[in-house]
């Protein structure tokens, strides 16, 4: 049985203009241990399947389907339930530190609530917990340190702390939606370190939420790549870099420049990413595929899979530029 | 060749209030750029490159002139615009125009795109008839991509990337000799980026522009600049030819730099020597002494800590500012 | 979906496309608005009374100023509000009719009100604008002055005023003219400084663009949303303002009128029994206040700046 279970996952969002799919029939699994990128644009749901999956949902937004951590239904739980999973089993990190930080409690403070809660501790021994964490995630003079407020430290700093924070009650899976995004380039780098640390120390599964091809080559085992809210492919990360079996994965990775090339010019992808609100009936690249087949735009793809690899595309495999 | 821009010791300082000083306390100076010098030769693009702090949008804006320098000179053809007066200053703006960041933010919302695309053309040619106006939008609508019917649309009716070829058109409108291009592409999708990149060289091309092109993000940078100058807390690491730099750069930070850019391709990951830069960014009201990069140098000498190195002439074009600097080769570059 | 390069040639080669209009922030607002019910009921009010004050005078039977003098002493029996008589709302204790007094009253109150905004919003928009684009010395003497001036109790100055100047009408929009533009400032200024900071403006200033034109062009329309919906609530306020120094006597001259001194002759006569001569005027002076909030509240909704 998988660490996490997503099967057929769907979230709808209503709004004053009606209602948006954000993500539409999603199903993937992920083992202990495991890291998996989810890869996407604006748009494409990567997100919002992370946040169905917490429990963590906006007030206009429902999630259909199912999602099960280790056999337990989370669609079905109620917030009791989910509070005691969450950060003990389930744990998230965001983009902005700052955001989900409290400015006005002590870090020390706030770490040491997460594990008084979930282990009913004393306090002075969860500040101890939270010093060997900030020590493990390299805070330097963590003891020192930890009795500052969150804006006392840099974004890269603030970053290790929720990384820190969500790794208190040792869980099984950790959840990183963005989490270098506002980093400068040579804390993305140390940031990774860190995570790639933590996984072998801890043994934690990583689902990383990215739209940053660089670091998932780098760090993820298995890559899966969302478009329009579906799933366009997935298999294992050198699989999908050499080979993409998806016209989308094929021109994203075209698209990027690489320091290590020297091209004259970027193979686009035409058009704009998608409006969520209007997507045709298919496939939900296929405004922009320079590949189209005929049925495409009508008829959506089914999750095809051989081998370790899963594609949803009409094309067949040999004929993807 | 002359070159058209000439940037001689720009310093930028900032006055910095310590929160609840009195108002008669000497308020903190952040140096946000420090003797900065660079050329740019007509038609060449350079890539400034720097984390945060590195005070390259500060560079931007004093060359552009919506902020003043604290020191240097900005010589554009031959004149001093670091030191001239408003009025004189203003004549040069139509030359040197800029793209921003954040592409929605960067247009006014409650004009329509034909009269943002027009503004610079009717403040510096208020003579122009209307038709030959409307004509020129039109045509430069076109140029980066628009079609021309959406002229009386609001910003907020277009994508990221169209309001990044709006702003890149209202920059072109005057035919202006030099573009600064600040992180134009950050704030939008990887597949969009690519489009706008790919417009922004080949309008390079057709109307030999010359750019400066400020961005984080090394491999668009290296990929769009002739030129790079690294940047670190305001002062100049090094600057190189964009290849030469990837390959074989001297300076320990710049090699520090290319070893932390991912590159998407995981054997390539695995196989790279990624040597981790440790340490914090120093605080810019207290930079360090000597050497700013020093705290977090591996190649650290005791002596760096005395003066602040000066930028050495390495070879053709290449100027490195650490005297033991060594190139190194810390990536593979093909094709 | 933007087509690429090649497809963008074609079509414009291929025809002349129309065209597109756009949509501006104010129509959106306009439709947000539009969708409040209570707003637009409250400006369908506020039109209706407008009305009555424009055109009320031409179903006005009798004159505002034409007393009849056969009414006094017997209002209780002759004065009171009939269709016959052609006293729609029937007489003041001195006979004349307070229908036609109503509708001179509104008109004055309105007139006091608008005139009042209007000053407020041209004066301390461009004054507010101004300082806050300047910044530095500039702003602060310009800030120095408002806040001096704020702290003057105009009520005794106004009072003083209106006791050594006389009475009249243009002393009252004088008076509340000094006042009313400078809290105005205050909040343009405040908006200012934001919007100066955003990128636009930068490149405006980048471009070359002229200060004065800046100021006009980019930083006053990005204000309105704010500046009317301030107008809007300070037009009740001057209304109150006004009414209040009617009530104290030294508001506008008779024969002219006002909602306030007509509240302050009905509300004397009340113990005598006469009480339409309060309810009609108090009556159009509370909806035309509450309607004033609603629209501001409806505005104040539809242009959210949350949603910029």
């Amino acid at each position: 049985m998988s660490l996490l279970e997503i099967e057929d996952l769907s979230v709808t969002f209503t709004t004053a203009d009606g209602d948006v799919n954000a993500v539409n029939g999603v199903t993937f699994n992920i083992d202990k241990g495991e890291t998996l990128a989810i890869v996407g644009e604006s748009g494409s749901g990567k997100s919002q399947t992370a946040f169905a999956a917490m429990g963590l949902l906006a007030k206009n937004g429902r999630a259909s389907g199912i999602a099960r951590f280790d056999g337990k239904d989370l669609l079905s739980m109620s917030q009791r339930e989910f509070n005691k999973i969450r950060s003990k089993d389930m744990a998230m990190i965001f983009q902005d530190p700052m955001t989900s930080l409290n400015p006005y409690l002590r870090v020390s403070e706030q770490m040491a609530e997460v594990l008084m809660l979930h282990q009913g501790i004393s306090k002075s021994k969860a500040v101890k917990e939270a010093v060997r964490l900030l020590d493990a995630v390299r805070i330097p003079d963590a003891a020192t340190r930890v009795t500052m407020y969150p804006h006392e430290f840099s974004g890269g700093m603030r970053q290790r702390i929720m990384i820190a924070m969500s790794l208190l009650c040792q869980p099984r899976l950790l959840i990183a939606d963005e989490p270098t995004t506002a980093l400068d380039v040579t804390v993305q780098a140390q940031i990774m370190q860190v995570l790639a640390d933590v996984r072998q120390d801890f043994g934690t599964a990583v689902i990383l939420i990215t739209h940053d091809l660089g670091i998932v080559a780098g760090f993820c085992d298995r890559t899966l790549v969302m478009y329009g809210g579906q799933i366009m492919e997935e298999g294992p990360t050198d699989n999908i870099f050499a080979d993409p079996a998806h016209p989308y994965t094929s021109g994203l990775l075209k698209a990027v420049p690489r320091l290590d090339k020297d091209e004259a010019t970027l193979a686009t992808i035409a058009g704009e990413p998608p409006d969520m609100s209007h997507l045709p009936p298919g496939c939900p690249f296929s405004p922009r595929c320079a590949q189209i087949l005929d049925n495409c735009r009508a008829q959506r793809p089914a999750l095809e899979t051989t081998g370790q690899r899963r594609r949803a595309c009409h094309l067949p495999v040999k004929e993807v530029a | 060749m002359t070159p058209l821009l000439s940037v001689r010791n720009l310093s930028v300082t900032f006055d910095v209030r310590r929160p609840g000083s009195w108002p008669w306390t000497p308020s903190l100076k952040l140096h946000a750029v420090s003797e900065v010098s660079f050329d740019i030769q007509p038609g060449e693009c350079l890539g400034i490159v720097g984390e945060s702090g590195s005070g390259k949008s500060t560079i931007a804006r004093a060359v552009v002139g919506t902020i003043p320098s604290s020191g240097g000179n900005i010589f554009f053809e031959d004149h001093d615009l670091a030191n001239m007066d408003t009025r004189q200053r203003r004549v040069h703006r139509r030359d040197v125009q800029m793209i921003f960041q954040d592409p929605l933010a960067a247009l006014n919302p409650r004009m329509t795109v034909g009269e943002i695309i027009a503004e610079p053309l009717i403040t510096h040619e208020p003579n122009t008839p209307r038709k030959e106006v409307k004509a020129r939008v039109g045509e430069l609508m076109e140029r980066v991509g628009l079609l021309p019917n959406l002229i009386n649309r609001y910003p907020h009716e277009f994508s990221g990337g169209q309001c990044q070829r709006i702003g890149i058109a209202r920059a072109l409108i005057l035919r202006p000799k030099l573009i600064i291009c600040d992180e134009p592409v950050s704030a939008l999708d990887v597949s969009v980026q690519a489009q706008v990149i790919n417009l922004l060289m080949e309008l390079r091309r057709d109307m030999g522009l010359s750019m400066i092109f400020i961005a984080h993000d090394l491999s668009v940078v290296k990929h769009i600049s002739d030129r790079v100058l690294v940047l670190y807390l305001g002062r100049v690491m090094e600057t190189a030819e964009s290849h030469k730099l990837t390959t074989a750069p001297e300076h320990p930070y710049s090699q520090a730099l290319i070893s932390s850019v991912p590159i998407p391709d995981p054997v390539l990951e695995r196989a790279r020597p990624r040597p981790i830069l440790e340490g914090e960014l120093p605080s810019p009201l207290r930079p360090p002494s000597g050497c700013v990069f020093r705290t977090r140098c591996s190649k650290v000498q005791p002596d760096c800590a005395q003066a602040r190195p000066a930028l050495e002439n390495v070879s053709d074009r290449h100027f490195v500012a650490c005297p033991y600097h060594e190139a190194q080769q810390v990536l593979a570059v093909s094709g | 979906m933007f087509p690429n390069r090649a497809a963008v040639e074609g079509v414009g080669d291929a025809m002349e496309l129309a065209e597109v209009q756009g949509r501006s922030l104010w129509a959106d607002a306009r439709t947000r608005f539009f969708r409040n019910k209570a707003a637009v009921a409250s400006l369908i009010m506020l039109g209706f009374v407008a009305a009555f004050a424009l055109f009320g005078g031409f179903i006005a039977q009798y004159e505002n100023d034409y007393v009849n003098f056969s009414l006094i002493g017997s209002n209780a029996y002759l004065g009171v509000p009939s269709l016959e008589t052609g006293h729609y709302f029937g007489t003041d204790s001195n006979g004349r009719d307070l229908f036609a007094r109503t509708v001179q009253g509104t008109g004055i109150s309105l007139m006091v009100g608008i005139v009042g905004a209007l000053v407020a919003v041209i004066v301390g928009t461009l004054y507010g604008a101004t300082a806050g684009y300047y910044g530095g010395r500039i702003d602060g003497l310009m800030m120095r002055i408002v806040d001096v001036l704020m702290s003057i109790p105009f009520m005794f100055v106004l009072i003083l005023m209106l006791v050594i100047f006389g009475r009249s009408i243009f002393m009252l929009f004088l008076g509340i003219g000094l006042i009313s533009w400078l809290d105005m400032a205050r909040i343009a200024r405040g908006q200012t400084l934001t919007i100066k900071n955003k990128e636009f403006v930068e490149v405006a200033v980048a471009t070359g663009v002229h200060p004065a034109k800046i100021i006009l062009r980019h930083i006053v329309p990005n204000l309105l949303g704010i500046v009317i919906v301030y107008a809007t609530l300070l037009v009740p306020n001057m209304i109150i303002f006004e009414s209040f120094i009617s009530f104290l006597g030294l508001g506008v001259q008779e024969p002219a009128t006002s909602l306030g001194a007509l509240i302050n002759e009905g509300s004397r006569t009340m113990q005598f029994g006469y009480h339409w001569q309060i309810a009609f005027p108090l009556f159009f002076f509370v909806i035309t206040i509450f309607a004033f909030f609603f629209v501001g509240d409806g505005l104040r909704d539809a242009l959210d700046p949350k949603d910029r």
